[in-house]
């Protein structure tokens, strides 16, 4: 553990993103406690300029709603969704993945075709289709995150789970008759994990993305305000009020490479093997 | 060659079945009775209208039945009656599938090409500030939502330089032919194309970089290195061919995120295709045709799938058809 801090601390876009989502982190968690209205509410007159109040530093929107509050609820929202629904996906995933590494044959087979199947349906396509059909709400949005984006998961711990059943230590499991399910879970999981760590940071950008995405186009939870529900209500006026679209992009932008920052950081310390030359 | 194009057109003809059999219970899952929802859209609602539409539509057969005749009409391109617009699902989508090819393929070989430009140049030029501006670049890139990107380039190029239209696919009533459309669609292309295009571009640099970094080291490249290659020759003959490999699995990949930028990018620059159909349809909550784009969508991720197969067999001759 002392180790991988170390090489994670000497990778300089590990620290940057480090930096970055710990920052991310607390604003989701501390910031709505400085900010105890609804993002909601009205505050001030419609398109107040940023800069202009030291009270509504980021101006308002076309209702009078303050941008910079938004945007910190927004944090929560967006922070929320993107390591949800990677949760839900990892726990779909790996399970689907171990299983097909594990028995192999034809288990292995329709499992595959199973996950090859998710992987050919174009994923925002689907992940809109479902959030329509489901009605929006942070339930049906991590939902259909979650489900477009196991197969990768799968097809990584498959990958992993294939090189290592092979290994002495898990034939010897065997031979001492422990059970299929205690063999993946403690022989073999725990060994395959390192890869699927920097997976899951990146499918957190992803998730985030995603999220943002919808909501730009009208499909996020109307009770929770988002990063991209203010970019897509912003849009019809950003000929008059250009902040209102840019600042809660920035605010995605960040903290998607923030992640991204990580899971390369992560891959340099877990996979020092992996890592190249000229970085 | 023929039989492993005949096997893969099967396979695909195969999961495009299965996409429509869960388009298929994916409009059961959508609220309310399907009857009772196109009687409201077309504006009556007293009951024997519903049972009529029942009728017709087929909803009093029994499940299987209903399927069954679903599938039918798919294949035969019958994608169900859109309400809303007062036309066929397969017809709306057939006057809107041309401007979403022309937009999509223009910014995957603007992507591609860029990309590899970059990832090149990144790569011959390791550790150097070149390499770490190019990187950067491609990581800032990567992580912008593309919707943000489309505004900020009306933002920039539009509302404050006023050098690009913002919207559209032509300008209207201006009525140009030839040689001046052509170029006012090119005009009206530049900016979704771009914005679609920067995604992948980045993508394509960062692999691009790692994957000829990696060839880079290998042995073969010693040994034309050792027969007295010069450096352009190696870069280009040797390094990047085997380099270009894993870019184009990758393009493979990245078809279906491409169909789901063009619905965003579309949205965003009302371009008149399929995405923004598709957006429009969601706003109007008319499933009968979010779901048609939906198969379509899948149908054309298929399709590029089997293409970026066959280049990779092309640019790799290791890879045998036969297998």
């Amino acid at each position: 553990m002392k180790q991988f801090w170390k090489s994670m601390l000497r990778s300089p876009s590990g620290v940057i993103g480090l930096i970055i989502l710990v920052l991310a982190i607390s604003v989701a968690l501390f910031g709505p406690m400085l900010f105890p209205n609804s993002p909601w509410r009205m505050v001030q007159r419609p398109f107040l300029p940023p800069f202009t109040l030291s009270t509504v530093p980021l101006g308002t929107d076309a209702l009078g709603r303050d941008v910079f509050a938004g945007m910190i609820f927004g944090a929560r929202v967006s922070l929320l969704v993107g390591l949800v629904s990677t949760l839900v996906a990892l726990i779909v995933g790996v399970p689907i993945g171990a299983m097909a590494g594990y028995f192999g044959g034809r288990v292995d087979d329709a499992l595959m075709r199973f996950t090859e199947f998710f992987q050919t349906i174009p994923s925002f396509a689907l992940a809109i289709v479902l959030v329509a059909i489901l009605q929006p709400s942070i339930y049906s949005i991590v939902t259909s995150i979650a489900l477009v984006s196991w197969p990768p998961v799968a097809r990584l711990v498959r990958g992993e789970v294939l090189s290592l059943r092979t290994r002495e230590y898990v034939q010897a499991a065997v031979v001492t008759g422990q059970s299929n399910t205690w063999i993946i879970m403690r022989e073999i999981l725990p060994n395959a994990l390192s890869p699927v760590i920097v997976l899951a940071s990146l499918m957190v950008a992803t998730a985030i993305l995603l999220e943002s995405s919808l909501s730009f186009l009208g499909l996020g939870d109307p009770n929770l305000i988002s990063w991209g529900y203010m970019v897509g209500a912003g849009r019809t006026v950003i000929r008059q009020a250009w902040w209102i679209t840019v600042f809660p992009g920035v605010a995605i932008l960040i903290s998607v490479l923030g992640l991204n920052l990580i899971g390369e950081g992560l891959n340099d310390a877990l996979n020092p093997r992996l890592s190249r030359e000229g970085r | 060659m023929l039989s492993f194009i005949a096997q893969r057109v099967l396979k695909g003809v195969i999961v495009l079945l299965a996409i429509v059999v869960l388009n298929f219970f994916l409009i059961r899952l959508a609220p309310g009775d399907p009857a009772v929802v196109m009687a409201g859209e077309a504006g009556a609602s007293d009951q024997i209208f519903v049972n009529q539409l029942r009728e017709k539509f087929g909803l009093d057969k029994p499940l299987p039945e209903q399927l069954f005749l679903y599938v039918k009409g798919v294949v035969t391109l019958d994608l169900g009656f859109s309400f809303r617009q007062q036309a066929p699902v397969a017809k709306l989508i057939g006057e809107r599938l041309p401007a979403t090819l022309l937009l999509t393929l223009t910014a995957f070989a603007i992507s591609l090409a860029l990309g590899i430009l970059f990832g090149t140049f990144a790569a011959r030029f390791a550790g150097t500030f070149l390499d770490t501006a190019i990187t950067v670049f491609a990581l800032i890139f990567y992580a912008m939502p593309i919707f943000w990107v489309a505004l900020m380039g009306i933002l920039l190029f539009s509302v404050t330089m006023d050098w690009l239209p913002s919207f559209g696919y032509e300008t209207v009533g201006a009525n140009l032919t030839g040689f001046a459309h052509a170029v006012d669609v090119a005009k009206h292309l530049i900016m979704p194309a771009m914005t679609l295009g920067l995604f992948f571009m980045a993508t394509y640099t960062r692999m691009t970089r790692a994957s000829m970094l990696e060839v880079k080291r290998l042995d073969f490249v010693k040994t034309a290195r050792a027969k007295g290659l010069s450096d352009a020759v190696i870069q280009r003959r040797h390094v990047l061919r085997n380099a270009l490999l894993p870019v184009v699995t990758l393009a493979g990949v990245h078809s279906g995120t491409l169909i789901g930028g063009a619905v965003i990018t579309e949205t965003v620059f009302a371009w008149p295709g399929i995405g923004r159909l598709m957006y429009d349809a969601l706003l109007q909550r008319d499933y009968n045709l979010l779901l048609g784009v939906f198969v379509i969508c899948s149908a054309m991720v298929l399709i590029f799938n089997l293409i970026t197969d066959l280049v990779y067999r092309l640019v790799d001759p290791r890879i045998e058809f036969a297998s």
